[in-house]
């Protein structure tokens, strides 16, 4: 449940939902996503231009042109939330290729866990992750939890360009880069698979929020032979 | 008939199509993006006599050179900009910005520069035939979205348009005058206090210079390296246009347009809705101040804002 509510700026609602950061939590930030989702669509809410879910907190963006921050506020308190979870998730398996050219961080990361390489992949490809949100990026999944003993904090300074389809690594979280960008998370290797597609209209993302994941190795070879 | 379009003689350097921006996908990841300056993208559409929200093209320092095929049309350029009307007959007229112009058929028009500002805006009536994604037109070039396939438009493409044969067309102008000012208010962050009693009086006092590393995303900011004493990560969560994230470098980061939807850096601050268009025109070495202001007042502010762009509008009548 909803434990406070800020402004953040003067445009949006920022519903946090706790501090830390595990499955109950982000079910209970999906569900009022989806009660507000439907609400809108229905016309019982007017001036709200988005919604951003994340692990623990809801933002509502809205035109100030139409409406403010005291009436969003009201609206948010105002709401009786169901117990309903949709639950249409799957499990998706996703290719990645790790060697030193596209696993930009490895010496990095090496230094900072004090752990070799192989170790590293060996506990991040053993394991299923699950996916708390999409988005950074479109499409970008944010999938958790990594083994305790790979945990790193983020690149001091962001890089300006991160190559499309990096796979990435930070604090208990993986992620994947679906496009190049700018980002600051420590990269392992890089997908050659389509995670965004943006001709799909209504469901243009290959991995939605409550999906299992699991990684699995390929080699340079088959990365560069990829075809869907 | 052969249909009418812009060809592109020369790019510049991000030449894109631009309307409000698209709502409701931030949870997918996808950026709003629309016009960096908003304003100006409104009044140059007023200027010939579209919707407010018809699409335009915008551009950024050096602007396009663009050659009209088989067509008459109604075009007006916005922003602080020089260019010129290159005649059929190599007749050249130097361009004013805020007013509208006839193009005849293969009349050229040459977006030169902008002044000290980083965008500019060209609007034809009836506007570009295109189509919508997400319902709208605004091209997002970092996830390829968008018309012309999400890209910036680039030399010999060709921007087609939708009303080629306009008979007779109003003047419009607008007395347009931006004062120039280095203030930009911002409403505390959501992690202001994670940063040290220093920090946070020199986030509010000190100069902070403008880096080379803009673009529709973001802009990053260089001065004083703002120290955080909580965590320099956060839980990545929503972010919005204007919010201010500091990474661990202590340098100052801005959401603009086509801002990534979530973040995991501190927000220090979150620039207020009045002063985001100017924001977003900032050239790199421009030094700024940010001062702090209650959400109380930015509301304010914003009413006034709008209010001064609706007397623009009016005036454009």
């Amino acid at each position: 449940m909803i434990k406070n509510i800020l402004n953040l700026g003067d445009t949006a609602v920022y519903c946090d939902f706790g501090v830390e950061v595990n499955e109950t939590i982000n079910a209970s930030v999906i569900v009022y996503f989806h009660h507000i989702s439907e609400l809108i669509k229905d016309k019982k809410i007017e001036g709200i231009t988005n919604l951003t879910p994340s692990y623990n907190k809801l933002i509502i963006s809205f035109d100030l042109t139409i409406t403010n921050y005291k009436k969003i506020k009201n609206f948010v308190e105002g709401l009786n939330i169901g117990k309903n979870i949709k639950n249409n998730n799957q499990k998706v398996k996703i290719p990645v290729c790790c060697d030193d050219e596209y696993g930009l961080d490895f010496s990095r990361l090496v230094e900072k866990l004090n752990i070799d390489k192989n170790k590293i992949l060996e506990l991040y490809l053993d394991k299923e992750y699950f996916c708390y949100m999409t988005g950074f990026i479109a499409g970008m999944p944010f999938l958790g939890d990594l083994n305790e003993n790979i945990r790193c904090d983020r690149l001091e300074t962001p890089r300006v360009k991160m190559p499309k389809g990096s796979v990435g690594i930070t604090e208990q979280f993986a992620n994947i880069y679906t496009f190049e960008s700018p980002g600051g998370w420590n990269i392992i290797g890089n997908t050659p698979k389509k995670i965004f597609d943006d001709k799909n209209l209504d469901q243009p993302a290959l991995i939605n929020p409550g999906d299992k994941v699991i990684f699995y190795q390929i080699t340079k070879e088959e990365y560069l032979n990829w075809n869907e | 008939m052969n249909k009418a379009y812009f060809e592109v003689l020369r790019a510049g350097v991000n030449t894109t199509i631009q309307d409000k921006g698209r709502d409701h996908l931030y949870h997918i990841g996808i950026a709003a993006s629309g016009a960096i300056d908003k304003r100006n993208y409104i009044l140059c559409n007023k200027l010939v006599g579209n919707n407010l929200d018809e699409a335009v093209i915008e551009f950024a320092y050096q602007g396009p050179l663009l050659k009209l095929k088989n067509g008459r049309i109604n075009v007006s350029i916005t922003g602080d900009i020089i260019f010129n009307i290159i005649r059929k007959d190599s007749n050249v007229e130097n361009g004013i910005c805020y007013k509208n112009y006839i193009l005849e058929d293969e009349d050229e028009i040459d977006l030169i520069s902008t002044k000290n500002t980083a965008y500019g805006y060209l609007s034809i009536s009836g506007g570009f035939e295109l189509e919508k994604t997400w319902n709208s037109y605004s091209i997002n070039t970092k996830a390829n979205v968008g018309p012309n396939n999400g890209k910036k438009y680039s030399l010999k493409d060709k921007i087609f348009i939708k009303e080629p044969n306009l008979q007779t067309v109003k003047e419009k102008k607008i007395d347009y005058k931006e004062i120039p000012d280095n203030i930009i208010r911002v409403i505390k962050g959501t992690n202001f206090d994670y940063f040290s009693k220093e920090a946070q009086n020199s986030f509010f006092s000190q100069d902070f210079s403008v880096t080379k590393l803009v673009d529709r995303m973001g802009i990053r900011l260089s001065g004083n390296e703002l120290e955080n004493t909580v965590s320099t990560n956060i839980k990545s969560e929503g972010l919005v246009r204007g919010a201010i994230q500091v990474p661990a470098d202590g340098n100052p980061i801005i959401m603009l347009s086509d801002h990534g939807t979530i973040g995991g850096y501190p927000k220090i601050g979150v620039v207020i809705s009045a002063d985001l268009d100017r924001v977003g025109q900032l050239t790199p070495g421009s030094v700024i101040n940010f001062k702090e202001v209650s959400l109380e007042e930015a509301q304010n502010i914003f009413k006034s804002y709008a209010d001064d762009t609706n007397r623009y509008l009016d005036e454009c009548n």
